[in-house]
């Protein structure tokens, strides 16, 4: 992939005044989007990141810095280039925002009014994205006919409309139950491989970042506290916030309160520990490997493994059970392999 | 025809006289419709995209509309129908008769189609706006392909409201002078104790309404895909 800048936002702010309180909500935000990233931007609600992501449109006028799209500048623009810049940058939103009082068919050819297609070339064109997105059948329906993910995926032919480069993707997935979200994601991600689309996608769900995204910014209270490579974040988490989100999505937390409440029995002869892996190590052998050379018995409470950007990020929680100083052999051992090995101690000492 | 005449006694004799009252008063309204109509939908569109938060905020402008239609809301139209007077003998040449009549509905009745809009439009969802900006729709695109086209069932049934009341401010104009069913109800009617004339007047009003609240609906429900 081509390390081209489509998006280039620099030291950002958006700042809102309300009935005399002035109210920051995004500050000195630099980012850079590659052409074919498709890049996360993760945080709570009242983050900033949609305010930051509407920034890029125009949709909001930031208080001050620069945003470059495509090597236009952006906040140059007057009001008809910067429609013109527009029709390049599709955008979904969390609730759709189809328009009811139009069939989907006239949904989606509502932008390209104005586009200098013919009539007939409209609609061949609005056929196309329609079977793009898999709603050829429902041309004529109205949206309010449509189930949540099939609006979403007008909204996304609709956007589609002008042949964007760039897609930014509003919460598109927070109103939709987990398999309808896992089938627009997977649409995001086909129409990145396939149309080159460059995406940008706000979420506060990092499943949904996980999914698809190879570079992911975390955002809290108007800045973003850290980023990087998918792989990269999610195997070296710095922030607490970021490991938050990361526990969630790999649901470590709930699994380690449900192991917590269990009789593990530990004592000098058994430990409880968390191990990670990044890239080739699997845990099959691993575990072969320390019985074989140390009589270490691991017995795996919990285990996951991500596959992310086709690289693997292992999470085990086992009990080690031997002697001590086979343990601390076993341990330096897994240290040597470049696994990484927490203990854990159980929250509640009576239980243990 | 023999029952009609025993309960209607002086109803039966008058009939080119309720023809031409029901015609005065479909005419006042239809004009009225048409020119309040357009001047509401203007102030009305003008509200909504000026507003704080709309396609084209501008604060002036906004406040002017606004005060505007406060005010001219505010008159009770009896005072306004004497008030504005001298304005329509300016217009109109005479201030008496069914055309000098338009001119006081029109400014009665064009503030309160302003707010009907001005409400019908509001219901428009603002993503669904902030979608066609984000597709590099402009004003004009989004108050005819959006605004107007969105809110057409809640603009159906304003228009249905205000063709009602309108119906209803004809009546008090045409019993000042203006002519139509009102004139005929109160100063016939009222005024000789020939009761029955007031109240076919209002049966013929009330068959109005009726068809207009029924084609109103039926309309509205044909063009409303939102449910």
């Amino acid at each position: 992939m081509t390390k081209e800048p489509i998006i280039e936002l620099k030291n950002i702010d958006v700042t809102f005044h309300n009935k005399g309180q002035t109210v920051p909500a995004v500050k000195d935000v630099s980012l850079t989007v590659d052409r074919g990233d498709i890049y996360g931007v993760v945080g709570y609600s009242g983050a900033g990141k949609s305010t930051l992501v509407r920034v890029i449109n125009r949709l909001q006028r930031p208080t001050a810095g620069t945003v470059t799209v495509n090597g236009q500048d952006i906040l140059a623009l007057r009001s008809g280039e910067l429609r013109a810049a527009r029709k390049k940058i599709g955008m979904i939103f969390q609730h759709f925002n189809l328009m009811n009082a139009r069939t989907i068919a006239d949904n989606v050819d509502y932008p390209l009014k104005g586009a200098g297609l013919s009539r007939q070339e409209r609609r061949e064109k609005v056929a196309k994205l329609l079977d793009l997105v898999g709603l050829s059948e429902k041309a004529k329906d109205y949206p309010a006919q449509l189930s949540g993910g099939q609006k979403q995926r007008v909204a996304i032919a609709r956007a589609l409309a002008n042949d964007p480069e760039i897609l930014i993707s509003d919460e598109a997935t927070s109103a939709l139950d987990p398999k309808t979200t896992t089938q627009i994601l997977e649409l995001l991600k086909r129409l990145n491989r396939e149309l080159g689309l460059t995406v940008v996608l706000i979420t506060h769900e990092m499943e949904a970042v996980k999914e698809i995204c190879n570079k992911v910014a975390v955002m809290e209270n108007g800045e973003i506290i850290e980023r990087g490579d998918l792989v990269t974040i999610f195997s070296e988490p710095k922030q607490p916030l970021t490991r938050d989100f990361i526990n969630t999505a790999t649901q470590i937390d709930q699994a380690l309160d449900k192991i917590y409440k269990q009789k593990l029995g530990l004592d000098d002869h058994h430990r409880l520990v968390q191990l990670k892996y990044v890239g080739a190590s699997t845990d099959a052998p691993l575990i072969t490997e320390l019985f074989k050379r140390y009589q270490v018995v691991s017995n795996i409470l919990y285990g996951n493994v991500e596959i992310l950007q086709d690289t693997p990020l292992g999470n085990l929680v086992v009990v080690m059970a031997g002697e001590p100083d086979q343990l601390e052999q076993a341990w330096q051992y897994c240290r040597d392999a470049g696994i990484e090995i927490t203990f854990l101690t159980p929250k509640d000492p009576e239980v243990a | 025809m023999s029952l009609f005449a025993k309960y209607f006694p002086n109803a039966v004799t008058m009939k080119s006289d309720f023809l031409q009252a029901t015609w005065e008063t479909i005419y006042m309204t239809l004009i009225t419709a048409v020119v309040a109509g357009i001047i509401g939908m203007a102030i009305g569109i003008g509200l909504i995209v000026t507003q704080p938060g709309g396609i084209l905020e501008n604060k002036v402008v906004y406040n002017i509309l606004d005060k505007i239609v406060n005010l001219f809301r505010s008159i009770p139209f009896v005072i306004l129908l004497a008030v504005i007077a001298p304005v329509t003998r300016i217009i109109v040449g005479t201030a008496i008769g069914t055309t000098a009549a338009i001119v006081p509905l029109v400014i009665g009745s064009a503030p309160f189609y302003a707010r009907q809009i001005q409400n019908a439009l509001a219901e428009v969802d603002h993503g669904v706006i902030e979608a066609a900006e984000a597709v590099g729709s402009g004003p004009i695109a989004i108050i005819f392909r959006v605004y107007l086209r969105e809110g057409l069932a809640d603009i159906i049934r304003s228009s249905v409201l205000t063709l009602i009341s309108l119906i209803d401010l004809t009546a008090m104009a045409g019993a000042i002078g203006g002519g139509g069913l009102g004139n005929l109800a109160i100063n016939v009617g009222y005024s000789r104790f020939e009761s029955d004339v007031t109240f076919l007047a209002m049966l013929i009003i009330l068959v109005l309404v009726f068809a207009i609240q029924l084609c109103g609906d039926l309309l509205a429900r044909k063009v409303d895909h939102s449910a």
